[in-house]
């Protein structure tokens, strides 16, 4: 990296190296505006974590075709949703051949490896990328973020995009929001497991580039939260999403909870024989819209990606990765177009919603609702699990009459007022 | 090899991790920590780092994942200092 004197001023800094810093980089170098961005990790990626997958759609916003070169794992054809029970497990299994048709809808994905390659094409662009940084302050003069601070060195811009992540000190620190709350986040722990790759093929029914992307209910011990399983192409990435507040009113800590997701009967001959390669753990933005800042912006700043707020979850769609891209793309229109400083921000705004973004975040603004019902983690999982249990039983007894059975397993897990309550909460949430 | 139940050390020997001998970046005052009644911190860390030894809340930075998760959950800001570990140290994923 070269030296940089006091005098120098980029057009623009990027705080995080992520997806988004690197998606509004690559467009801003391209247009030709010089760009520094800062990442702490001692490569772009080294500190970042997904479950995950990336959908396809955002990378072809930054440039098309770009997507051919990424270090992407699997074309994602199989969309699966589990439930599990004490020794069962119901999954449903959605096969869907035109998701890898023409550009594919969604890749399963490694951060640590696509990240550094992201970075590396903005850098080709003629972005600058300065790793192992950690930008500790925003410099702000006359009521303007005119740089930022690592260490002892002030470096300036026009300016300044927080792009760091969940735990967003930038934002902070620019005065758009107060610190995170407990129900704000959720906290996503995992371990890459290592398979041969026709092994992968074999036990989830794919072909050499396919892929599986699974949420997982009732694997919590009724802690608010769910887990996941995507295929890579030589491992399994698996894991849990828990919300720290939820996990805190019990006394068994989350890593062992993990381990009994494992060890689960109907999880374990999935990764049996395999090598555990990585453990990571990071907090995931949850509350959608109403946890995304009211504003955005500031004189000289704007937030992108996670350190916005910006995700959905559905309890099918889970998506950050993209929305970062997006967003990214957006702040770099915006400082592309903006003839003045102050254009910026506004301009930002409106690039957000004519790239759906926002517009997409205000449809999904009730769904955090039902992703917490609290039921969600633990009795409705069960509850399917029995009544699927009384419809396979055979034991030489006379059964129940079905009707009279089902109510009795509905009982067991929930009473009629909850039933009613949550299905209301539904309803009124969407 | 086959998959089983692994602790939190042994999953933390996974990764690789460059720890900074000289500026701890989570500091904890165990006075404050005593305190504390819920001490959700003993249950919500990923990499488990904050455990009980006799009573006393013990805690050691080397093994962070970074995730912050402490800091939001921390009743009685018995964490008197969290940020992100000084440039290049700290956890490196391989895979992420």
């Amino acid at each position: 990296m070269r030296l940089m004197s006091d005098e120098e001023k980029f057009d623009a800094i990027i705080v995080g190296a992520g997806p988004a810093g690197s998606a509004c980089a690559y467009l801003l170098a391209k247009a030709g505006k010089s760009v520094l961005v800062i990442e702490r990790g001692t490569s772009a990626g080294s500190k970042n974590l997904t479950g995950g997958r990336l959908y396809t759609y955002a990378l072809e916003l930054v440039e098309p075709g770009l997507y051919t070169q990424a270090p992407l794992e699997r074309k994602v054809v199989r969309e699966q949703i589990m439930m599990l029970g004490e020794s069962s497990g119901v999954t449903i299994d959605y096969v869907d051949y035109s998701f890898k048709a023409d550009i594919p809808q969604s890749y399963t994905v490694l951060r640590a490896h696509f990240d550094e390659w992201f970075a590396g094409q903005a850098e080709e662009q003629g972005a600058m990328v300065a790793s192992g940084i950690r930008v500790d302050d925003l410099l702000i003069k006359d009521g303007k973020v005119v740089g930022v601070k690592a260490g002892e060195d002030e470096m300036f811009a026009d300016i300044v995009i927080g792009a760091d992540g969940v735990n967003s000190f930038m934002a902070q620190k620019a005065g758009l929001c107060n610190d995170i709350t407990t129900q704000m986040v959720g906290v996503g722990i995992k371990e890459i497991i290592e398979l041969p790759a026709d092994t992968i093929q074999k036990r989830f029914n794919l072909a050499p580039d396919e892929g599986t992307a699974r949420v997982i209910l009732g694997c919590t011990e009724g802690i608010q939260g769910g887990g996941f399983l995507y295929t890579n192409k030589d491992s399994v990435s698996l894991g849990i999403v828990y919300s720290p507040e939820s996990a805190a009113k019990q006394s068994k800590s989350v890593q062992e909870i993990y381990q009994d997701l494992k060890m689960h009967p109907a999880i374990y001959p999935l990764i049996e024989g395999g090598t555990t390669v990585g453990y990571g753990a990071h907090m995931v933005p949850e509350s959608g819209l109403k946890g995304v800042p009211k504003k955005l912006y500031r004189d000289g700043f704007v937030v992108v990606g996670d350190a916005a707020g910006f995700c959905i979850n559905t309890g099918t769609i889970l998506r950050g990765i993209d929305l970062a891209i997006v967003s990214g793309v957006a702040a770099a229109r915006a400082i592309i177009s903006a003839q003045t400083a102050a254009e910026v921000g506004p301009n930002y705004v409106s690039e957000l919603e004519k790239l759906n973004l926002t517009p997409t975040l205000k449809l999904f603004a009730g769904w955090p609702e039902i992703t917490s019902i609290p039921r969600m983690a633990s009795a409705y999982p069960q509850l399917v699990n029995d009544a699927l249990k009384f419809m396979f039983t055979v034991d030489g007894t006379v059964p129940d009459k079905m009707p009279k059975a089902m109510m009795k397993i509905a009982k067991k897990h929930v009473s009629f007022g909850q039933l009613v309550a949550d299905g209301w909460k539904g309803v009124t949430s969407i | 090899m086959t998959v089983k139940k692994l602790g939190a050390e042994e999953l933390l020997g996974i990764d690789k991790f460059t720890v900074d001998e000289e500026e701890p970046h989570i500091v904890i005052d165990k006075a404050i920590c005593a305190q504390c009644k819920d001490k959700p911190c003993l249950v919500v860390c990923p990499a488990a780092l904050y455990t009980l030894k006799d009573g006393e809340i013990n805690f050691d930075y080397a093994g962070c994942l970074e995730c912050g998760t402490c800091r939001v959950m921390c009743r009685d800001k018995g964490i008197t200092k969290w940020t992100y570990p000084r440039g290049t140290f700290g956890v490196g994923f391989r895979y992420g």
